[in-house]
């Protein structure tokens, strides 16, 4: 096992990230409670209050999520991005207002940065016609052409090929623009992951694939997984360039996300871990019970807002008061999505086939589950008893 | 008016949309330098070169769903698929992505794709390589999947296809390539959802499409010789959305039929079309609509079991008698000529 990693960073190819991995969160978190300077410019402190800002309202957002989910106010399956904050945020702070962005099913604090109004992402969770799909899509499925959300998507992996024709058709067009993929750690197994990755490279298309790492697929971690655990490395066998960064430090995952995207910028592929946390189950109605009393409480103590909220204290750059206006401000917004949405009315029954298709075509079935495809046509030259 | 093969007007066709629009681009295996393994894109990589005319490497999923994005960024992507038995390594990115893509995102995206691809047996190539499986893509809300069988609704259905804004699966045939027919000069596109009727008649309809409704067409002229009978050929041509008015209006002057099809009887294209004349024209019916469909094994390779597998002209013709003959009609009819 040494020798094969070994044997792999030696191999000729694509650069990769030649600092030592940390799998481990422990070690990840270290990282980001690190002390930084102090001496602030207007402008660095503008971007770090921002910055937690964000993670902020996606925390808010999120844990308002499950509470209405509980309430029965939201139906189907619900993935939140609790501890994913970070990497929401450092990630989306690479694009572009033009960039395409991709994610899978966990994707409403992607839609809230990417600057979709968070009533209308809660709308779509509510599953009313205020809603980014307009109801038709629910928390899998958000999508919003103006801010370049091209999809939230449901299936494992289902985005990865859709994004790399996304990069293609920029590409064709010779346009500037970049594409960025998010899947999680166990969509790197899908064959749709490799097939795309050699796509991209053969091409060279300006995509950044980033797997968000939180250690486990629903239940099953990496290690039990993926046999090459070090997930960035997967690049390699594509000649994609490649790279693994702490996902609870938004600072750090905001450097490399902008390094990933100044590649594809310049027409390659490239391929980002963000090594980050799920505080919670797979979804609202997990309750974890694979994970351990210990392994729990670890993961609160790395909690990405909550440690990049006291770093900011710590090094001056927000005061309590200025903590305290945010959680207002965030709350509030949140408080006001929710109303939003419960007031938003549901989709009328009248508009179920007004999707069907974008050209119209001929004998379009607009058919209801009790009517019939016919009017009855009795046979005239029977009677109508027989 | 000129004659040409099937082949020849879908390469025609294929050359005309991308000269008319260029966002019309191909993209599929050995399309490009291979010229298509069944060379409906010879000469297209020199004369558009290889943005245009794309040589994937073998990864069905992985370049169909590349079509799909590039789809829903406004280019209009003609996909191949070798054979219709391998989009079944692409059906994840068909089913669950181009046919949903526009109604899940609330009308927001729009995927015009044109997914190519030939389906037939008969040529000994074994289980895996003979299998009509459209009904997979036709049973798929958002798809369209439309079947031509001549030459000219070749060229009319493809030019539609690629002009419409929603995916569509084009079923070709193997069988069909090297047949002749008149094809129009002038583009008029076809209108997908619609079926033809390729010769009216009186006394049964017999339903197929793509080679099977040169079947019918050939059983419809061989039983006017033999027995005097005056069949209608309805040519399905689309599978979705069916054309269902055209059966039903049929079935309602013939009050008979029978559906020839080259996939598998249970669950298949025959089964709909019967389910529908059942619900749509049940008081005109004479006799119970019959089916003549492929038997229910993997297609074997030897060559005497796949004939025997597979329907052929006298299965239908017995399928025609038997249904005549359940209402006595057959025998009325010659009687009366």
């Amino acid at each position: 096992m040494t020798n094969q990693m070994n044997a792999s960073r030696k191999a000729s190819g694509p650069k990769l990230d030649a600092t030592p991995a940390k799998p481990t969160v422990k070690a990840a978190a270290k990282k980001s409670t690190r002390v930084r300077a102090v001496k602030r410019t207007p402008a660095e402190v503008t971007r770090l209050t921002e910055f937690y800002r964000q993670m902020l309202l996606i925390r808010r957002f999120e844990e308002r999520a499950a509470r209405s989910y509980t309430q029965a106010l939201i139906g189907g399956y619900c993935h939140l991005n609790l501890g994913e904050e970070a990497a929401v945020v450092g990630l989306l702070s690479a694009l572009a207002p033009t960039d395409y962005l991709f994610t899978n099913y966990r994707e409403h604090g992607y839609a809230i940065n990417r600057g979709i109004d968070p009533n209308r992402v809660m709308a779509e969770l509510y599953g009313r016609i205020d809603g980014v799909s307009k109801g038709w899509g629910g928390s899998m499925h958000m999508f919003d052409l103006t801010h370049r959300l091209l999809g939230g998507y449901g299936i494992v992996g289902g985005q990865i090929p859709l994004a790399t024709g996304a990069a293609l058709a920029i590409d064709y067009r010779g346009g500037s623009d970049v594409v960025m993929c998010t899947m999680g750690d166990g969509t790197t197994n899908v064959g749709a992951f490799h097939e795309s990755l050699n796509i991209a490279a053969l091409w060279n298309l300006p995509i950044v694939y980033v797997i968000i790492n939180n250690r486990l697929g629903m239940g099953t971690t990496v290690e039990k997984s993926s046999a090459e655990p070090e997930l960035f490395r997967r690049g390699a066998a594509y000649r994609i360039e490649s790279a693994r960064v702490d996902g609870l430090d938004p600072l750090a995952v905001a450097e490399a996300s902008a390094q990933a995207v100044a590649v594809a910028r310049s027409g390659k592929p490239y391929l980002l871990e963000v090594v980050s946390e799920r505080l919670r189950g797979h979804s609202v109605v997990d309750p974890a019970k694979y994970r351990s009393e210990t392994e729990v409480a670890q993961l609160r103590e790395h909690d990405p807002v909550v440690t990049f909220g006291a770093q900011l204290v710590r090094d001056g750059v927000i005061d309590a008061n200025g903590m305290a206006a945010i959680e207002h401000e965030v709350t509030a917004r949140v408080d006001e999505a929710a109303a939003f949405a419960e007031a938003s009315p549901t989709p009328d029954v009248a508009t179920l086939f007004d999707y069907n298709y974008a050209t119209p075509v001929a004998n379009d079935s607009r058919r209801l589950p009790g009517q019939p495809l016919f009017e009855p046509a009795p046979r005239p030259d029977l009677g109508e008893d027989q | 008016m000129t004659t040409m093969t099937y082949r020849q007007a879908l390469h025609d066709t294929l050359r005309a949309e991308m000269l008319r629009d260029e966002n019309v681009f191909l993209l599929g295996e050995e399309i490009g330098v291979f010229e298509g393994s069944y060379k409906i894109t010879a000469g297209l990589l020199a004369e558009f070169g290889e943005k245009r005319v794309r040589d994937t490497p073998i990864a069905e999923e992985g370049f169909t769903g590349a079509a799909i994005g590039a789809a829903m960024l406004g280019l209009r992507p003609v996909v191949e698929i070798m054979t219709i038995n391998f989009s079944l390594l692409a059906l994840d990115q068909i089913v669950n992505h181009a046919a949903k893509i526009y109604g899940m995102f609330g009308g927001q995206a729009k995927v015009p794709l044109v997914i190519r691809t030939p389906g037939g047996g008969g040529q000994q190539l074994g289980a895996t390589h003979s299998q009509n499986i459209e009904l997979y893509y036709a049973f798929v809300p958002g798809l369209k999947v439309v079947a031509p069988s001549t030459p000219a609704d070749a060229k009319a259905l493809l030019m539609a296809a690629i002009r419409d804004d929603d995916p569509v699966l084009f079923l070709e045939n193997l069988a069909l390539y090297n047949t002749k027919g008149d094809v129009p000069d002038d583009d008029t596109p076809a209108e997908i959802g619609k079926a033809a009727v390729t010769r009216p008649g009186r006394d049964l309809t017999l339903i197929g499409y793509s080679r099977m409704a040169h079947i019918a067409a050939q059983v419809a002229d061989q039983l006017a010789a033999s027995d005097g009978l005056d069949i209608e050929v309805i040519d399905l041509r689309s599978l979705r959305p069916l054309d269902r008015p055209t059966i039903i209006e049929s079935v309602m002057k013939t009050h008979a039929a029978v559906v020839v099809e080259d996939d598998w009887l249970t669950y298949g294209i025959g089964a709909e079309v019967a389910a529908t004349i059942s619900d749509g024209a049940f008081d005109y019916l004479d006799a119970p609509v019959r089916r003549v469909a492929m038997a229910e094994v993997p297609l074997p390779y030897s060559k005497p079991l796949e004939t025997a597998a597979l329907p052929s002209v006298d299965d239908v013709i017995n399928a025609v008698h038997q249904t005549l003959d359940a209402v006595g009609r057959r025998h009325q009819k010659v009687g009366h000529d």
